[in-house]
Order: C-alpha cells, then sequence, then structure tokens
C-alpha cells in the first residue's frame, strides 16, 4: 500500500480531483459502452415482436 | 497463394451474419468477466499500491485510464479501417455491420482519452488544453469518428452509405501513423510512449504492469461492446430473414 490512511487515498497529495474526475469519468464511458447495446437490442426485439404480430408472422 | 481449407471456411463462414450471430453468444460472458477483473486490478493497483512518480506526484495515476483508451481509440479505429477495405473489396456485410457497430465506442474511447488528458494536463503542463501535435492529431481522430457517424444518418441507402463510411475509414487511417509519431516529429508537451515492442519500459515494474493489465481489461471490454453492438445491427438489418423473426418471437414470449 503507497498510502498512510484512507484519508490521504483520497486526497491523492493533492491531486485527488483530477485523479477521481478521470476514474469517474472513464467508469461512466465504459458503463455507456456495456449498456448501450443491450438497450438498443431490448428496443429493437419491442419494436419488431409488435411488426411481426400486425403481419401475423411467425 | 493458396489458403489452407479451414481458412478459406471461416473466411466464407464470416460472411455469414447469421453465423457470426450464433458463434460469438458464447464468448461474451467470458469477454466482460475477463475484462472486469483485468482492469480492476490494474486500476486498483494503479490507485493504490503503485509508487507515487517522483516528479508528478500522484497526478501520475491518471495513466492507467488515458493510455488505455487512447490505445483502444486508434486501434477501434484500425479496426474501421480493416473492415472497410474487407467491404469494398469482398463486399463482405458483415464488415459493414462492424463498422457501424464500432464507430460510437471508438468516439467515446477517444473522447475519454482527450478529456482524459486534458484533466492530467492541467497539473502537469498547467493548462487543460494546449495545441499540441499529439492532442491534435487525436482531436483529428475523434472528428474522424464523428464525421463516419455523421455519414451513415445522412445517407438513406444503406448501401450508399456502406461504401461512402468505408472510404472515410480507409483516408482516414492516414492519421494513425501520424498520431503515433506526433511525439517523436514535432516538439511536443506530450511525452513519448511507456511501451515500445522494441524496448524495455522506462518505468518500475510496480508502475508498468498495472498499465499493461488496465490495457489488456480496456481490450476486453471493447471486443465485447463491439461483438455486442454489432449483433444489435445484425438484428436490425437481417429483420427479414426467417431466423431474426424466430429469435424474436423466442425472445419476446420470455419477456
Amino acid at each position: 500500500m503507497n498510502f498512510d490512511s484512507f484519508g490521504a487515498f483520497l486526497a491523492m497529495g493533492g491531486h485527488g480531483p483530477y485523479v477521481w474526475g478521470c476514474y469517474g469519468l472513464t467508469l461512466l464511458v465504459l458503463l455507456y459502452n456495456l449498456l448501450a447495446p443491450g438497450r438498443r437490442q431490448r428496443r429493437f426485439v419491442r419494436e419488431q415482436a409488435a411488426r411481426q404480430r400486425r403481419s401475423g408472422g411467425p | 497463394m493458396k489458403f489452407p481449407a479451414p481458412l478459406v471456411r471461416l473466411w466464407h463462414r464470416l460472411g455469414s451474419p447469421r453465423w457470426f450471430f450464433e458463434t460469438t453468444a458464447p464468448w461474451l460472458p467470458w469477454l466482460l468477466g475477463l475484462g472486469v477483473a483485468l482492469l480492476g486490478a490494474g486500476a486498483f493497483w494503479g490507485l493504490a499500491l503503485a509508487p507515487a512518480d517522483y516528479l508528478q506526484g500522484n497526478s501520475f495515476r491518471i495513466i492507467y485510464v488515458h493510455v488505455p483508451s487512447a490505445i483502444l481509440a486508434q486501434s477501434c479505429y484500425m479496426l474501421m479501417g480493416s473492415c472497410g477495405v474487407v467491404l469494398l473489396v469482398w463486399r463482405m456485410k458483415l464488415a459493414d455491420m462492424v463498422l457501424e457497430a464500432a464507430a460510437p465506442i471508438g468516439a467515446s474511447f477517444t473522447a475519454l482519452a482527450l478529456a482524459t488528458g486534458a484533466v492530467w494536463g492541467k497539473p502537469t503542463w498547467g493548462t487543460w488544453w494546449a495545441w499540441d501535435a499529439r492532442v491534435t492529431s487525436m482531436l483529428i481522430l475523434l472528428f474522424l469518428y464523428l464525421g463516419i457517424m455523421g455519414l451513415r444518418q445522412a445517407l438513406q441507402r444503406p448501401e450508399a452509405a456502406g461504401r461512402a463510411c468505408a472510404i472515410l475509414a480507409i483516408v482516414g487511417l492516414v492519421n494513425i501513423p501520424i498520431i503515433k509519431y506526433s511525439v517523436d516529429w514535432w516538439l511536443t508537451l506530450h511525452q513519448p510512449s511507456t511501451f515500445k515492442l522494441t524496448e524495455k519500459p522506462a518505468m518500475p515494474p510496480s508502475m508498468w504492469i498495472p498499465l499493461l493489465l488496465s490495457v489488456l481489461g480496456f481490450y476486453a471490454l471493447f471486443i465485447w461492446s463491439v461483438l455486442q453492438s454489432t449483433r444489435v445491427v445484425v438484428l436490425e438489418r437481417e429483420r427479414r430473414t426467417q431466423w431474426v423473426q424466430n429469435f424474436v418471437a423466442a425472445e419476446g414470449s420470455k419477456a
């Protein structure tokens, strides 16, 4: 462990806002990329299921 | 030149979106687990265990998210350029689907690399933004991604849109070596690469091992995202086929 206390870990020697800001931003971008395809697929299935019901599909 | 038969078979199968959809399904949970584990280990090691940099202090820990996102931004573009070649030369539909799916992911990683670079620049260079050669060529990369996405939106006919995006993706490849060598060709603020293929890293192992873990984790999550997004594009574009309609009927009855 490079830090003496949890407080020192959060403070990052005065660079806390920069470091944690970057990691927070990264988490947001990764979460967006992980969640977006699932949302798009659910929307497609919903719309396509409605189309198939209208046309009396399989 | 004669290619071995299994390779030729694989190439023909890759032309089939249905084959892609069915084959990639079992890979997804493994890629996701691997990515989360590698990135989690890299980030924890980089944030809490690695020693502080003797010049930059703790702000250098931004490297563990900045470098992976910048590497992935360029890898994603090279993937799209290759897909452009495959689409134009072999007319493979799947290549166009990957090109569509990868563009927003690559754009998001490029924006992340620029944003984390700006935040890192403030305590290190004393400024959020500099018209430095590396920063500027990455900004051009972001515009290339946005241009490819906009082109697809703007063109009505899917085949024409696919070809136009492929051409733009290929032309934009010239920017990749410019990004790579920008730190050598011009006198820049940006520091040179940490990893080189031919030399040992200038950092101690306690600093570069977490970086390697985090780069590999980013790759796994990126591959997961591209596969998953391409699968949705496959469904959307093949919606008139029997197998997609059966898939939708099965999913609909689950919900």
